[in-house]
Order: C-alpha cells, then structure tokens, then sequence
C-alpha cells in the first residue's frame, strides 16, 4: 500500500493495461473510421473515453491504491462540473434556439469539406493530394 | 512518511485522516501538492470544453468536418483522422513507459529508469512535433485562422489552437520537467531522497495523456 515505500506494483499489470488503453483507443479510432453516425458514435465514443481514463487515473496514476483522502480530494472537486456541463448545454440549447427562431439563421447550412473546397480552387498545394 | 500509522482502509480510514489536527494525506508532500495542482489544471481544462461545448451548440452555422479535415494522405486517397490517431498512440506508449519508469525507480534501478524517462521524453517531443506539423498544415494549406475558417463555424479555428494549443503547451513543459528529473536521476541526486519524484512527474505525464483522451473523443471524434 501507499506508505515509505512508495508505490510498487507488479510489472504484469502495466503492461496490461498499456494493451487495454491501445485496444480501446483503436476501438475509438475504429468509430471514426467506419464512419458510424448519430447516437451510437456518441455512446461508443464516450463509453470509450471514460474507459480509457479511468484505466489512467486508477492504474498509472495509482489512484485506486491511495487512501480514500486523497482519492475522494482528486475526484470530488472535478464532479461538480457536471453541474456546470448541464448548465451549459440547457443555455447553449436556449441561445441557439433564439438564432434560429428571430435572428433568421439558416437551419439547413452545410459544412464544406476540404475535398470541395480544393476542388473549386483547382489545383492547391503542390504536392497535396485532396 | 506515514509514522501516524494509517491503519483503515476506506470510508473508516477517510474519517481517521480527517478526524483530528495530524496529517491528512499520507503521502509525501510533493505528491500531495502535485495532486492539487492536477486538480486545479482539470479545471481549467474544463473550462475550455465547456466553452468549446457552448460554442458548439449556440453555433448556428454548421461544424466543420474533422474527420475530413485531419486527413492525411500518404500517397493514395486521404485516410481520415490519421495523424491525430498517431498522435493518440504516441501519447499513450509514452504514458507506459513512463509507467514503468516508476515502476524501476522504485526498485532503485536508475540506468532503466534513466532511458524510460528519456523515452517518454523523446516520445513528448516528437508528439509536439506532429501538433506543429499539424498546426502549420491547417494555417498554411487550410487557411483556418482563430477566427475563422473555409469550412463553416469560424469558432472551430479558436477552439482548435486554444485547446491543443494549452495542451501541446503542457507536453512541451512536460519534456523539459521530465528531462530535468532523468539527469538528476542519473547523477544519483535522488539516491538518499527516495523516488518519489519520478512518480509525481508520471503523475503529471498521465495527467497529460488524461487531457488528451478528452480532446481526441470530444474535438476531434464528435
């Protein structure tokens, strides 16, 4: 346990989890790659993410070691942010709603890509092969 | 470091720490205060993805493609988001070995833990080499500026340098913090001090790794 000698855990472990965080960050590029949409990109995205960092906070930050002290003074502070998280996005929502509603900005707007944009301007770049 | 012996465990022992004037944390100072300087970091990152979340959603014109935009082509058809996968990959190997720098300066065994630290240096570094490559791609053939860009909301351009900007900005005090610590690892400054240090910088290394797995699923996946 945490105590004079610091923390020393088996080898064994880190390397396992080094596997684990690489598996699920090709898993998260997966996603984009495979180009998977809508709801399902987010739940498998942020599932992903919070696996990763919880594996990097627990494993190599040691933190599932430590003494609930210190534990509960790393974690508790970062969770009231949720509240801020909510706050936000329920006024993002409101203001956007507003833009749309009387400012008469268009709702139907598309991104441009790279592709299209290079492709009007002919050829860009040199040795860019958009 | 703990002499007041630490006896619970759990939520007894969390009432034992905070029961009476002694120490709270039984953990080396340093490590402690590295801790909460984490903490508060969390927090200003945190406050740059809840800003990028603000802009995002008030943005009435449309968000730019990443995973169109990060492309790299090598040669054949452009392969979505691929340096920034890289990049992802890079950050991680550099989190285990800096892992099993702690690991090895624990058991006191300074010349693996030299090159370990060295390692996830030069990994660092060369992270912060493909974020300039990345940045000058975007300015100089993209044409995304902090306010404004080709594609569509021109808050993609602010919250992209801000954002990898603050973190290329911790890789690169990183690198140096970790190389300050690797040569007084070797010059045997730490042999009657202990180790810690080498586990308060990987604290500090992760941490930026963390950073990074946020801002890879929400800046560059969503």
């Amino acid at each position: 346990m945490a105590s004079a000698e610091g923390q020393q855990h088996p080898l064994g472990i880190y390397y396992k989890i080094w596997i684990l965080l690489f598996v699920l960050s090709g898993f998260s590029y997966a996603v984009d790659y495979l180009d998977v949409q809508g709801a399902l990109r987010w739940t498998l995205v942020i599932i992903f993410m919070f696996l990763k960092a919880g594996f990097i906070v627990a494993i190599f930050m040691h933190a599932v070691w430590e003494r609930m002290a210190l534990v509960l003074t790393i974690l508790g502070p970062p969770t009231v942010l949720l509240i801020l998280i909510g706050f936000m996005s329920i006024e993002g929502s409101y203001t956007e709603g507003l833009r749309f509603d009387y400012m008469g900005h268009d709702r139907n707007a598309v991104a441009l890509t790279p592709a299209e944009l290079h492709g009007e301007e002919g050829d860009h770049g040199g040795e860019e092969e958009h | 470091m703990s002499e007041a012996t630490a006896s619970h465990e759990g939520i007894t022992g969390l009432v034992d720490d905070w029961a009476a004037d002694k120490q709270a944390y039984h953990v080396p100072w340093g490590k402690a205060m590295m801790w909460i300087f984490l903490v508060s970091d969390t927090f200003i990152f945190s406050c740059f993805l809840v800003g990028y979340l603000n802009v995002r959603i008030t943005t009435t014109q449309p968000w730019p493609p990443q995973s169109e935009i990060f492309a790299l082509s090598f040669g054949g058809d452009p392969i979505p988001l691929i340096l920034i996968a890289i990049m992802t990959f890079i950050l991680i190997t550099s989190s285990g070995t800096m892992a099993l720098a702690v690991n090895f300066g624990y058991r006191k065994d300074k010349v693996k833990t030299f090159w370990l630290i060295c390692a996830t240096a030069a990994f660092g570094a060369s992270f912060v080499g493909m974020q300039a490559f990345e940045w000058t791609k975007l300015i100089v053939d993209e044409g995304v500026r902090p306010w404004g860009n080709p594609f569509g909301a021109p808050q993609f351009g602010s919250v992209f340098f801000m954002v990898t900007g603050f973190h290329g900005l911790h890789v690169s005090a990183g690198v140096i913090y970790l190389m300050w610590v690797a040569l007084r690892v070797k010059r045997g400054y730490y042999d009657d001090k202990g180790f810690e240090i080498v586990e308060i910088a990987g604290l500090y290394w992760h941490f930026v790794d963390l950073v990074w797995v946020f801002i890879f699923a929400f800046f560059y996946l969503l």
